[in-house]
C-alpha cells in the first residue's frame, strides 16, 4: 500500500529527534526535576502513574476485548457466561469465515486504489498550485488565493447533495471517478504548501534561473526535492483522510464491488448481525493495514498529523 | 490562456520574475478541480435550494425561498439542529479536557512513554466503520463489555444505544475514545515547546507543583487550547458517520444530527432541493460558529 510512497520519505532533516511524541530527551530533563509539570515528589509520581494506568486501561481494554472476541467461536461470543475467556478455547473460525467470504480483500483493494489516486492527484495539484501562489505572478493570483483560503471553511458535508446531482448528470455514479474526483479538492493543502514554499530560500531558485531553467525545471529539480519531508507529511495526511472518509464514498456508491473499506465493513453488521465473533474478526482485519503502517512509520504519521493540523472526525 | 503581465508589485520587488503566464498554468489543474468540484457545486447547491426537485423527475420548479420557509417551521429540522449543538457541547468539553490531562500526565516523563502514546492515539487510526462495529459490541446490552463491568460493580446495565435520552451521550463517549488522541498529540507538542528555563526559574523561586501548573504550564497552553477548541467545535458540528452507523439517528430520531437529516431528506426522501436548503442552514451554523470563535480567540490574543 503506502509502502510505495512512505519508504521514500526520508527521515525529516529538520531535527527529527525533537519530535514531540518521541519523548526522547525527557529523562535527563526529568532528572533535574525542572520541567515536571505535575510535581516531582515520589507521591506525585505515583499518583500520576496510577492516573495514567487507569486512563490507558480505559483506552486499551475495548481494543483488547474486541481482539479476544475475534478469536472466539460464535457460541462463546454470544454466551454471557464466557464474556472474558472462551469456554471452548480460541479459534480462527471467525477469521476464516470472513476471509472466505472474500469481500473484505475487495474493499481493501478499493480503499487502497481510491486513497492512492486521491493522494497522488491532490499532492501533485496542490504542490503546483502552492508553487504558483508562492513563486509566480499572474493576473488574479491574490484574488484566487484568497478564494482558496476562504474555501477551507466549506465542509464537505455541505457539498454532498450538489456533488451527487453533478455525478448523476455526468453519469459517473457508481464509478471510481465519482468517489475520487471531489476528494482531490483540498484547499487546506494548497494553503499549507504555499506557506511552505514561501519559506524556501530564493538563492537556489535564482541560480537555477540564471542557468536557464524554466518554472517547470525549478519546480521539479529545486522545489520538490527541497520539500520532501513536507510533501511526505501532506501525502500521509491526505492518504489517511481519504482512507477513513465515509460520507462521500457511502453516498456515491451503491455497488458493493466499488465500496471502500469504511463503507463495506458496515454492511457486515447488517448482514451478519448476530455473529459477533465474525464481526469482530472483520473489524480486526479492517483495522490491520493502518495499524501496521502506523507501527512502521509512527514518527512520520504523527508528524504529519501535527504539521498539517486539520483533522478529527 | 496567457495572462497579461501584472503590474510589478512593491511587495514582490525582491524577486525579478519574468515568467508570468506559467504561474497560471501551474495553478490551473488545481483551479480546474476547485472550480468544478467546489465553487460550482456551491453555486449549484444554492440554486437547488431555491427549487423543488426530486431525484426522479428532472423538471425542477423554482420555489424561491419556499424551502427555507418550510425549514423554519420544520420541527424535525430544529430537533436535528439541537442534537448537533448538544453533541458539539458534550463532545468538545471532554475532548479538550481529557486530552489536556492525558498530555500533562504523559509529559511528566514517567516510564512507559510509548505505551501511553500508543494507547491514547491508536483508536484515532481506526476507520469509522471499525469504530462503530466495535462500540456496537461494547454497548451490547446483554453481552457488551460495559454492562458486564457495571454489573460486576453491582450497578444496573444501561440500554446505551436504545434509550432516547442516553443514545447521544453514548455516541459522544465513543467519539471521545476514538478521537481524543489527535488533541492529545497537539497538546503534547505544545507542552514540549514551553521553555525549560521557566520551570527552572520557578523552582529556584520555590514555586510548588500547583503553582508551576497554574502560572507556567496552563498559561503556556492558552494558545493551543484555542486552536484545539476551534478545530474540535468545527469537527463536532459535522458529526454524521458514527451516529449513522451506531444508531441510524435513533431511537425515534433522538440522536439524529443535521447532516443525517440532510441525508435522510435528500437520499432517502428524494427531496434534493429541500436537502440543499438544510445544507445551507448547516453551513450558516458552521460559519457563525467559526467567526464567533475566531473573534473570541483573536480578542483573547490581544
Amino acid at each position: 500500500m503506502t509502502s510505495t510512497e512512505l519508504p521514500m520519505c526520508p527521515a525529516p532533516s529538520e531535527a527529527p529527534r525533537r519530535m514531540p511524541v518521541r519523548g526522547a530527551g525527557r529523562r535527563p530533563a526529568f532528572a533535574t526535576g525542572t520541567n515536571l509539570t505535575l510535581g516531582s515528589g515520589p507521591l506525585a509520581r505515583i499518583l500520576a502513574l496510577a492516573a495514567l494506568a487507569v486512563l490507558a486501561a480505559a483506552w486499551l481494554l475495548p481494543l483488547l476485548w474486541a481482539l479476544l472476541t475475534s478469536f472466539k467461536s460464535e457460541k462463546d461470543a454470544s454466551d454471557a457466561a464466557h464474556w472474558v475467556w472462551p469456554g471452548g478455547g480460541f479459534t480462527l473460525e471467525g477469521f476464516r469465515t470472513v476471509v472466505e467470504r472474500g469481500d473484505l480483500p475487495l474493499w481493501m483493494f478499493n480503499s487502497l486504489l481510491i486513497s492512492t489516486a486521491v493522494t497522488l492527484v491532490t499532492v501533485l495539484v496542490s504542490a503546483m498550485a502552492g508553487y504558483a501562489f508562492s513563486r509566480t505572478l499572474f493576473t488574479g493570483r491574490r484574488w484566487l488565493f484568497a478564494l482558496t483560503v476562504a474555501a477551507i471553511l466549506v465542509p464537505q458535508q455541505v457539498l454532498i447533495v450538489p456533488w451527487f446531482q453533478q455525478m448523476l448528470t455526468l453519469g459517473l455514479i457508481d464509478t471510481y471517478a465519482a468517489v475520487i474526483l471531489p476528494q482531490t479538492v483540498m484547499p487546506m493543502m494548497v494553503f499549507i504548501l504555499k506557506k511552505h514554499f514561501d519559506t524556501l530560500p530564493r538563492e537556489l531558485e535564482e541560480a537555477a534561473r540564471i542557468d536557464g531553467a524554466g518554472h517547470w525545471r525549478i519546480f521539479r529539480s529545486v522545489m520538490l526535492p527541497l520539500s520532501r519531508p513536507m510533501l511526505a507529511a501532506v501525502a500521509i495526511f491526505v492518504f489517511i483522510t481519504a482512507w477513513n472518509n465515509f460520507l462521500w464514498p457511502f453516498v456515491s456508491t451503491s455497488d458493493p464491488s466499488l465500496m471502500t473499506l469504511p463503507v463495506g465493513i458496515t454492511s457486515v453488521k447488517d448482514a451478519y448481525g448476530i455473529q459477533y465473533a465474525q464481526t469482530m474478526s472483520s473489524a480486526v482485519l479492517a483495522a490491520l493495514p493502518l495499524v501496521i503502517v502506523f507501527m512502521l512509520f509512527q514518527r512520520h504519521i504523527v508528524k504529519s498529523v501535527a504539521t498539517t493540523g486539520l483533522g478529527g472526525q | 490562456m496567457s495572462a497579461p503581465p501584472a503590474a510589478p508589485r512593491p511587495s514582490a520587488a525582491t524577486a525579478v520574475r519574468r515568467f508570468l503566464s506559467p504561474g497560471l498554468l501551474f495553478a490551473l489543474p488545481f483551479l480546474a478541480l476547485f472550480g468544478v468540484f467546489m465553487v460550482w457545486p456551491l453555486v449549484q447547491g444554492l440554486w437547488m435550494s431555491l427549487t423543488d426537485r426530486s431525484l426522479s423527475a428532472h423538471v425542477p420548479s423554482f420555489v424561491g425561498l419556499g424551502n427555507y420557509a418550510e425549514a423554519l417551521g420544520d420541527g424535525e429540522m430544529w430537533r436535528a439542529v439541537w442534537h448537533t449543538v448538544l453533541f458539539t457541547l458534550i463532545s468538545t468539553v471532554p475532548l479538550v479536557l481529557v486530552a489536556l490531562v492525558m498530555a500533562l500526565l504523559v509529559h511528566t516523563g514517567l516510564p512507559g512513554q510509548w505505551v501511553w502514546r500508543l494507547a491514547f492515539f491508536a483508536p484515532y487510526l481506526l476507520p469509522v466503520g471499525v469504530v462503530s462495529l466495535l462500540w456496537t459490541w461494547l454497548y451490547q446490552p446483554d453481552l457488551g463489555l460495559y454492562n458486564h463491568v457495571l454489573s460486576a460493580v453491582g450497578l444496573d446495565g444501561v440500554p446505551w444505544l436504545s434509550n432516547e435520552s442516553v443514545a447521544l451521550w453514548a455516541i459522544a463517549l465513543a467519539t471521545l475514545w476514538w478521537t481524543v488522541g489527535f488533541n492529545f498529540l497537539l497538546y503534547l507538542a505544545a507542552l514540549q515547546s514551553i521553555p525549560d528555563h521557566l520551570y527552572e526559574a520557578a523552582a529556584i523561586d520555590g514555586a510548588g507543583a500547583w503553582r508551576r501548573l497554574a502560572s507556567i504550564t496552563l498559561p503556556g497552553l492558552g494558545r493551543i487550547t484555542g486552536v484545539v477548541t476551534v478545530l474540535q467545535v468545527l469537527a463536532s458540528l459535522k458529526v454524521f458517520d458514527q451516529v449513522y452507523l451506531l444508531t441510524k439517528g435513533g431511537p425515534n430520531g433522538a440522536s439524529r444530527p443535521v447532516i443525517e437529516y440532510v441525508y435522510d431528506v435528500g437520499f432517502t426522501g428524494y427531496r434534493l432541493g429541500y436537502a440543499s436548503a438544510i445544507s445551507y442552514v448547516f453551513f450558516a451554523l458552521v460559519v457563525v460558529a467559526s467567526v464567533a470563535q475566531l473573534t473570541a480567540f483573536r480578542r483573547r490574543e490581544k
